[in-house]
């Protein structure tokens, strides 16, 4: 189990604007009538993305009654989902997946570079204050190992040389293409495919 | 060999694009409406000759559970819910597939829907797969416009919605009533079973719960006959399936080959061989991370279906291939997916909450040689005290990698530890010590 923390510094109020009620209501339609509830992971996630990466608790309280629920309810959830921050995090936030299958081809290379490149430690912001990174559990995206996810986007097929690249270009705020680093757009094997030919030519 | 034209997933490698134009040019949304035509028995009864086996971990009989569901929509309406939270260390099939086939997807849960009686739809995806999952918001958004959901799907005049649900990062939540709970709008812990989902399941409804890829494959079987599928692999291990290979090998990739295809043929042919040959072959999982290893000598031999892997104490699991050669501390590796099971627990059963530590822990000082020699026969007892004391298969999943690695590498694990046990000597014994002190913050 992930031990959460709750960060001390905490804002007093949240409220959702508009575009995210809109979004907010929208979904909560999704759900049959009376089941509200169901729309707390979605709003959750709307919040921490108008609230730079983090959900606060004034953010939780507002869901909650936002859905008519308990507000330890909306806390249950935020604490028991990995993917809710509930510390400040960079607004790059870099994700590296060390799980098996990328540890097998270099990922530990890839948190070393983090290590030097944005901060000593995990889930600390880097010096200019808009970066950070932690060590995540498999992403799925095993046969393009190594990989990490940088906000929504997945960075595939690394080496600690290009992640250097794409740290360097984050720190002038310029973002670099998502994909895959060796140039593959899908997980088809590199040059030695041997299905699907004819597709490949049509 | 699979011929290319028996492949389901023409689209796999994205050659064509994943628009309903070049989707329906590949065959899809064909004869939907006279597929459906024929009567919810025949979708069935389709299904089950075809021998089709979930492609979710589990391999069960897909007709079968249909059949579960109740005949006739009662005071409860009634739930498809198709599991997309992929998270199996070594599985990224379903990714690709709601990439570059999101209509396969689409029109499966039509037909599925329609015979379980379903009018509601709801895609469970990982919320790592945020842009997958818009790549196939757009795909339904396309098929509303085109009139293959809504009102009457497809001309078939069943009204059918299909919604997706995002999670937020919690491997726990493909295990199915995990699931549901998520859906609900709770933490995602395991429901006691039974009452099964199909008949209280979703919001207490009946509710049929499928992988991707097995709903994705349903309707290139209804148009070419179950017979067809059920003549691809052997009996009971029927059809054909999306194989990942990931780690060591010099070309990773996905693929998709018949049922029972030798697993030498997909590492040696598919993806490459492995690094530094294949007698620098170390051992293989060969069905995502849950699955025992095997060693090298089974995997000269080893046929990839569900049968032969149980014949040889292992599984098929998701066919998550993870090739390991003999550059990597085999000790190392199966201590870090005992770290992913520590770190992705729900903490509902103590056995799984408290054992999956405990692993992680022993694994970890194993594979320093800080462990004794008597450890190793104590940490084997310990992965038999998860296995089959907990709510859901979190419990074996957890403890079988660990037994997998005790029952093929048990020497060099005592090679490596092989003093005599610390208490003699008056240590510390780290593995009694409370957990949360030895970890560090949000481990």
């Amino acid at each position: 189990m992930a031990v959460k923390k709750i960060s001390k510094v905490q804002p007093e109020r949240f409220e959702f604007n508009k575009k995210n009620k809109e979004t907010a209501d929208s979904v909560i339609k999704n759900y049959p009538s009376g089941k509200q509830q169901s729309a707390v992971m979605a709003l959750l996630y709307l919040a921490q993305k108008q609230n730079d990466n983090w959900i606060p608790l004034s953010a939780m309280k507002y869901i909650a009654k936002y859905l008519d629920m308990p507000y330890i309810k909306v806390y249950e959830v935020a604490t028991f989902y990995s993917m809710y921050n509930l510390t400040p995090v960079g607004k790059y936030f870099f994700q590296v997946c060390t799980t098996t299958p990328c540890m097998l081809r270099g990922a530990y290379n890839l948190v070393d570079v983090c290590k030097r490149k944005i901060s000593d430690e995990e889930n600390r912001l880097s010096e200019d204050g808009k970066t950070s990174w932690l060590e995540v559990e498999c992403l799925g995206a095993c046969v393009n190992a190594p990989m990490l996810q940088l906000n929504e986007d997945y960075y595939e097929d690394l080496d600690p040389i290009k992640l250097e690249q794409i740290i360097d270009k984050i720190s002038n705020d310029e973002v670099p293409q998502p994909g895959s680093y060796r140039g593959r757009l899908s997980s088809e094997p590199e040059n030695t495919r041997k299905t699907l030919i004819g597709n490949k030519n049509a | 060999m699979l011929e290319d034209k028996d492949r389901i997933f023409q689209n796999l490698y994205n050659d064509f694009g994943v628009d309903l134009t070049s989707a329906k040019q590949r065959g899809d949304w064909k004869d939907t409406k006279e597929i459906c035509g024929k009567g919810r028995e025949w979708i069935i009864n389709e299904i089950k000759a075809s021998e089709l086996r979930g492609r979710g971990g589990a391999g069960f009989p897909t007709g079968l559970k249909w059949s579960f569901a109740p005949k006739e929509i009662g005071s409860r309406p009634h739930y498809l819910v198709i599991n997309a939270d992929e998270s199996e260390p070594g599985t990224c099939k379903d990714r690709d597939i709601l990439r570059f086939e999101p209509h396969k997807l689409i029109e499966g849960c039509l037909i599925a829907s329609y015979a379980v009686n379903a009018h509601k739809c709801y895609i469970y995806i990982r919320g790592e797969y945020f842009n997958e999952g818009q790549k196939l918001q757009i795909a339904i958004d396309e098929a509303y416009k085109d009139g293959l959901l809504g009102k009457n799907s497809a001309g078939t005049d069943w009204e059918l919605d299909i919604y997706i649900h995002y999670g937020a990062g919690a491997y726990i939540c493909g295990e199915e009533t995990a699931l549901l709970e998520s859906i609900e709008g709770k933490k995602g812990q395991p429901r006691l079973k039974p009452p099964f989902p199909a008949l209280i399941g979703l919001y207490g409804c009946p509710t049929i719960i499928n992988n991707v890829e097995t709903i994705s494959v349903v309707p290139t079987i209804l148009r070419r006959g179950g017979k067809w599928f059920s003549s691809l692999g052997r009996p009971k291990n029927t059809g054909s399936k999306i194989y990942c290979i990931s780690g060591n090998v010099n070309n990773p990739c996905n693929v998709e080959e018949e049922m029972g295809i030798p697993l030498k043929e997909l590492i040696e042919k598919h993806a490459g061989g492995v690094i530094g040959g294949w007698d620098n072959l170390k051992a293989v999982i060969p069905g995502g991370s849950s699955m025992p290893l095997l060693p090298k000598e089974t995997c000269e031999t080893i046929k990839m279906d569900f049968d032969a892997c149980v014949e040889n104490k292992t599984g098929l699991g998701t066919a998550g291939i993870v090739v390991i050669n003999k550059d990597q501390d085999i000790i190392k590796c199966m201590a870090r997916i005992a770290r992913f099971y520590k770190h992705e627990s729900c903490g509902q059963c103590t056995p799984c909450r408290e054992g999956s530590g405990w692993m992680w822990r022993m694994l970890e000082r194993m594979a320093k040689g800080e462990a004794t020699r008597d450890e190793v026969d104590m940490l084997l007892d310990v992965t038999k005290q998860i296995e089959g004391h907990t709510i859901c298969a979190f419990g074996e999943g957890s403890s079988w990698p660990v037994q997998g690695l005790i029952r093929n590498f048990k020497d060099e694990i005592i090679e490596r530890n092989k003093f005599d046990p610390i208490v003699k000597k008056q240590k510390d014994i780290p593995y009694l010590v409370d957990q949360h002190l030895l970890e560090k913050e949000n481990a």
